[in-house]
């Protein structure tokens, strides 16, 4: 794969699709299906098909920390393009540790190179964060800690992207009390742009998408505040989700089998986080548009957002508060003060009352015992 | 000037506490608090499943609009009660910042604590805000105000999308907390909080118009407070 790649002769994505044998119809469908993704518009298409026809391909640099590889996993099976397409023709993964085949040394190698040759001119995508306890030797790559790795891709790469939630925000392995230091790569990279696409996994359109769009318009996609592109998490899942007239008819799943659940009635009782969860899951779909969760009868977990973990519980609307007791959540501590409050006031009352009683039963004594 | 103690003998003329924005604004306010309270509560835990047919129904789509609208409004009076903090009468800036500096705040607050926990035989007479009851509406309904503004704000945010005026105002909200759950779950304290402020501060006004030696829910009405011996 890093024959193409290295040649001196500037070669173009639209170049290897084709010795891939990817007919230009089929070539043009692509870039029409992520226009559309895209939302660019009408023209989107033609200047997707020039950018890809004119642009020397870009290297992209995979790295894996510390993670649990399902960001890969949903990547390959990415059927917008397709994922063979994708990994052999469009870009040029050059190093994948858990895709390519070479192993060892020349495989490490091929990262040294990719950074002499192309300083400042390729694409660092991370999966999994960086555990800084214990100077980093919970995530050993190469026989060094996963950090030093970093470092020296990063400083070099022209933007990064943070793939899934782990990269991007932590996720379970910087979930409370986080013993391993997990650190999310926004937090340790400077001067170069980072991109968060969070999710657990991502979306495999979301993760092509994304990478289409930047390596054939040669610049970031729009960010929101939390870096994440706004094309696919710009609007939360209950803002799209097709049983949101459901929600707003106050239809709800009030046990799990019950009849609602038949009906498909809205899963917000039972702690459905799609009013919290900025993703893409009920306009794209997963596997190809087939289903995502709230499709198949469970609760979004909002596992794209920051510290989902540690907002639980999962299916429960409200979010406990363990600062309070292990099963506790706003409502009991909010009614524990409202019931204390008022048997205070209760109890105030009460004693007032009495007081007043007593005050006055001496007065009226003393107003017979003197009459003035 | 704020609170100042009045002599605990002899008949005292009647004086004019709140000026008719204040009370307009009071009288709103605690009618817009019962609305967002109750639809605040039942968005968070609704009621059970309403049957018939979902296009005919609209419970949540009502109660989120109670809600919104209400709670618009709410801002709006706050803010308009920020105003007149500065525009209005010698005790319209009390409410937001107690003179706790003065020693007549001070002595006028241990008073008052002594006089809840029925060591004084007199009631204390007063001009201005209730020490005791300016500290909870400080930290019971101002602080929470302030906070379920903002917060409630970020979320409509989060409903009317990257693009709106929301979001460009209160956007940052998203950034301190990263997960917009922990909106909900401030916002859902700032709820109890104001359960809370609700059940203090009626039963404080009303025992002190009972008890007491002064007229305060009427005071709320007419804006004069009369004295008894």
């Amino acid at each position: 794969m890093s024959i193409l790649t290295r040649s001196k002769r500037v070669i173009t994505t639209a170049e290897v699709m084709e010795s891939r044998g990817i007919n230009r119809r089929e070539f043009l469908g692509f870039c029409s299906m992520m226009a559309v993704m895209l939302g660019l518009g009408p023209e989107g298409s033609g200047k997707i098909a020039q950018a890809m026809e004119v642009k020397p391909r870009v290297p992209v640099l995979w790295l894996h920390g510390l993670e649990c590889t399902c960001c890969s996993e949903s990547f390959i099976r990415s059927s917008h393009p397709q994922a063979s397409d994708v990994i052999l023709s469009m870009i040029s993964l050059d190093y994948d540790d858990t895709l390519m085949a070479a192993a060892g040394d020349q495989a490490e190698a091929i990262v040294d190179e990719i950074i002499r040759d192309y300083k400042g001119n390729y694409i660092l995508a991370v999966e999994g964060n960086v555990p800084l306890a214990h100077d980093g030797w919970n995530c050993i790559v190469g026989g060094r800690p996963f950090k030093s790795r970093l470092q020296e891709t990063a400083r070099h790469a022209k933007a990064i992207i943070a793939w899934g939630t782990c990269a991007a925000f932590g996720c379970v392995q910087a979930a409370r009390p986080n013993p391993t230091q997990a650190t999310p790569i926004s937090q340790l990279v400077e001067h170069v742009p980072v991109i968060n696409v969070p999710g657990c996994p991502p979306i495999a359109e979301v993760m092509t998408g994304i990478l289409t769009y930047m390596l054939t318009f040669d610049r970031l996609p729009d960010l929101d505040r939390q870096r994440r592109p706004k094309m696919f998490y710009g609007q939360r899942i209950h803002d799209k989700c097709y049983r949101r007239a459901h929600f707003d008819a106050g239809q709800f799943v009030e046990s799990w089998d019950d009849e609602g659940a038949r009906q498909g009635y809205c899963l917000y009782k039972l702690g459905c986080r799609g009013p919290t969860t900025y993703n893409a899951c009920s306009t794209i779909g997963w596997n190809d548009g087939v289903s995502f969760p709230i499709k198949s009868g469970a609760p979004c977990m909002g596992c794209s957002e920051e510290g989902f973990w540690d907002r639980g519980p999962f299916y429960e609307r409200l979010q406990g508060m363990q600062q309070f007791g292990i099963e506790s959540n706003a409502d009991m501590v909010g009614k524990a003060a409202a019931v204390g409050i008022g048997a205070a006031v209760g109890a105030h009352m009460a004693v007032s009352v009495a007081k007043k009683a007593l005050q006055g039963r001496k007065d009226n004594a003393s107003d017979e015992g003197n009459p003035s | 000037m704020g609170y100042q103690r009045l002599p605990d003998d002899g008949d005292l003329p009647p004086q004019r506490i709140f000026d008719w924005p204040c009370r307009a604004w009071h009288w709103i306010n605690a009618l817009l608090v019962v609305v967002l309270i109750v639809s605040g509560y039942l968005i968070g835990t609704p009621l059970p499943s309403s049957s018939g047919d979902t296009s005919s129904l609209y419970v949540m789509g009502w109660l989120r609009f109670a809600h919104l609208a209400s709670g618009q409004l709410f801002a709006l009076g706050f803010l308009f009660r920020v105003y007149w903090a500065f525009n209005g009468n010698q005790y319209s800036w009390q409410l937001f910042l107690p003179t706790f500096w003065k020693k007549s705040w001070t002595d006028g607050f241990w008073a008052q604590i002594k006089w809840n926990l029925l060591l004084l035989k007199l009631a204390p007479r007063y001009v201005g805000l209730n020490p005791v009851a300016n500290v909870i509406m400080l930290v019971l309904f101002v602080l929470p105000s302030l906070l379920t503004i903002l917060t409630g704000f970020a979320m409509l945010a989060e409903v009317t999308g990257h693009d709106s005026w929301q979001y460009f105002c209160f956007g940052w909200m998203v950034s301190i907390f990263g997960n917009t759950l922990d909106l909900h779950l401030l916002h859902r304290l700032c709820l109890w909080a104001l359960v809370c402020f609700t059940m203090s501060h009626i039963y404080i006004a009303i025992r002190e118009d009972a008890v007491g030696r002064q007229t305060m829910v009427s005071t709320m009405l007419s804006g004069i407070r009369q004295y008894r011996r």
